[in-house]
């Protein structure tokens, strides 16, 4: 996030949450039935006349719907793609109608563990059910109409929001123009999956965690979640990255201690309590599992081209050469299954160091990547 | 490289396609044969392009292009994915030389490669007098070169003979002219139309 604290003409300025209500039930891929629920979202750029520039920002593992602008004159923080997303960005808001929504499930807004159950009026902790992928693009196309959106210019991804853009391309062809897949992945390899389950471990083993009842205790599982951050964060950088960030630097003097000695021990602590103070548990958890479950070859006997028949999106599809949680040979699946399929398919492969936050940052060539595919897009 | 040349080239490889078929160009640079061929023959092209500021032009020609590096191979297309492969210009630049015309006989049902012809008169007469050949197609020094693997006309006879490869047409240009005799002596482009000898 940018911490400049100055609104700039490059800003879509102040912005104000907005909440989409859906008295409709929706009914999950893991069988769970939400009677009606609330999707909070925030737009910047005008819709236009024919409804034909809309974008919709689909977040990843810790994101939210704020993903441009700021909330007062004095935030200190911009939305998380602020350096993408404004008037004259490569993600330009004269030309789009960008929107950012918070997940199914999520922690800032939209119906999620710790909303309220309207049967028993508790918060619904442990019995609020799984969510896909799938499931969060089915309540996505629902935003859509409700916003009078027959079909996006794009659908734009990094990370688990690079597989909902790509799920978008296969459940709803005729509503998405393009798809801009970002440091994304047709599934998780055991790996990265090993990672969400020691997540989910240091979570559910905490002592506070209470099943996933807690709010009724009025406790926050934050040393499970504080784990769970920190291992996240450390499979985000590459080890260059965070060597050119911390190296062995020390906090003081070597003090022989198990407090902070390194720099690096500094950052991760200071990361891990910022995120536990904002961030619900029982949401993490069905996050990381989003992830583990997306995996649209599986109703194709594995093929991901048979997966991808349907598509008639255009893809623009980016990795990052140092992205070791999401590689390029990921990304790299995902583009043969487009080849396989004949469909229009722009793949670059961005020499980076930043390892898989790198899709975050304003790199000159990834933004100009960016810049030149957008500009190109007709609305 | 001049610009009559440049013409030539594509319009020759523009005679070797069919209307509206399938093209793969490997080391596409900024994607003019591909953006050539789409508006001239509506021919559906992906390119390939290992560089980024070629990648980036490419794009901006609003052709298909994937960053790959061509040294590893082409196991994102499938055999016999497109009627052409084509290499332009690209091959003297290539160190897995012999895996990559395969390669492309493989994903191509036919494939185009063209090179600077080694065995042009003026390139012999620079070697003649002591140097390394430097000239407007070849305009490097030997010590800053990219091109690890020149070769003559003769050459490239020779490799498509060892591997198996029927060569369907070749024509040999020299300052947008074809060159019908002594082509190894008279030619510095050479473009060869290829496919598997059955």
């Amino acid at each position: 996030m940018s911490e400049i604290n100055a609104i700039g003409a490059d800003s879509v300025g102040i912005v104000t949450p907005k909440t989409a209500h859906f008295n409709a039930s929706i009914t999950l891929k893991s069988g769970g039935v939400l009677p009606a629920f609330d999707l909070t979202y925030e737009t910047y750029g005008e819709l236009n006349t024919e409804k034909s520039n809309a974008v919709l920002i689909c977040h990843a593992l810790s994101g939210t719907h704020h993903a441009a602008g700021r909330y007062t004159p004095e935030d200190k923080h911009a939305g998380w793609w602020d350096n993408l997303i404004g008037p004259n960005k490569p993600l330009d808001t004269n030309k789009f109608f960008v929107i950012g929504v918070n997940n199914l499930g999520g922690c800032h807004g939209s119906t999620g563990p710790a909303s309220i159950d309207p049967v028993t009026s508790k918060p619904f902790g442990a019995s609020f059910p799984i969510v896909t992928v799938e499931d969060w693009v089915k309540s996505q196309a629902m935003l859509a109409d409700y916003l009078g959106i027959d079909a996006f210019a794009a659908v734009v991804g990094g990370s688990l929001g690079g597989m909902q853009a790509l799920q978008w391309s296969m459940a709803y062809p005729e509503r998405i123009k393009h798809a801009l897949v970002i440091a994304s992945s047709p599934n998780l390899t055991a790996q990265n999956m090993a990672f969400n389950e020691v997540a989910r471990q240091a979570i559910t083993t905490d002592p506070e965690f209470h099943g996933g009842d807690y709010y009724a205790h009025n406790v926050v599982p934050t040393r499970g979640l504080r784990i769970a951050r920190m291992l996240g964060h450390i499979t985000y950088l590459s080890d260059d990255a965070m060597g050119a960030k911390f190296g062995r630097k020390l906090k003081d003097t070597i003090k022989y201690s198990f407090d902070v000695e390194f720099e690096m021990e500094s950052y991760l602590r200071y990361q891990a309590d910022k995120f536990a103070g904002e961030f619900d548990a029982n949401t993490y958890l069905r996050m990381t599992r989003a992830l583990d479950y997306f995996d649209p070859a599986t109703a194709f006997d594995g093929d991901l081209s048979a997966a991808l028949d349907k598509v008639t999106a255009k893809f623009l599809v980016i990795s990052f050469t140092s992205d070791w949680r999401f590689s390029p040979e990921r990304s790299r699946e995902i583009v043969k299954a487009l080849l396989d399929n004949e469909l229009p398919v722009k793949y670059a492969e961005v020499t980076a160091a930043h390892g898989h936050d790198a899709f975050l940052m304003p790199d000159e060539h990834y933004h100009a990547i960016l810049r030149s595919y957008l500009s190109k897009i007709e609305v | 490289m001049s610009n009559s040349l440049y013409r030539q080239d594509f319009a020759i490889i523009a005679s070797w396609l069919a209307f509206g078929s399938k093209a793969l160009d490997l080391g596409c640079g900024d994607g003019s044969l591909l953006s050539y061929l789409r508006d001239g023959l509506e021919v559906k092209g992906y390119g390939v392009e290992k560089d980024d500021t070629n990648w980036l032009a490419a794009m901006q020609n609003d052709v298909d292009v994937i960053q790959m590096d061509l040294e590893a191979g082409l196991s994102e297309f499938e055999d016999n994915s497109f009627d052409t492969v084509i290499l332009s210009q690209t091959l003297q630049a290539m160190h897995n030389t012999e895996d990559i015309v395969k390669e492309m006989l493989r994903v191509g049902r036919e494939a185009i490669v063209t090179f600077p012809n080694f065995g042009y008169w003026r390139n012999r007469l620079q070697i003649m007098t002591g140097n390394m050949p430097v000239s407007e197609d070849l305009p490097y020094e030997w010590y800053n070169t990219p091109n690890v693997h020149l070769c003559t006309i003769h050459d490239f006879d020779q490799l498509c003979a060892d591997n198996n490869i029927a060569i369907i047409e070749r024509k040999v240009i020299t300052n947008g002219h074809e060159v019908t005799l002594m082509p190894n002596w008279f030619g510095n482009l050479a473009m060869y139309r290829l496919k598997c000898a059955d």
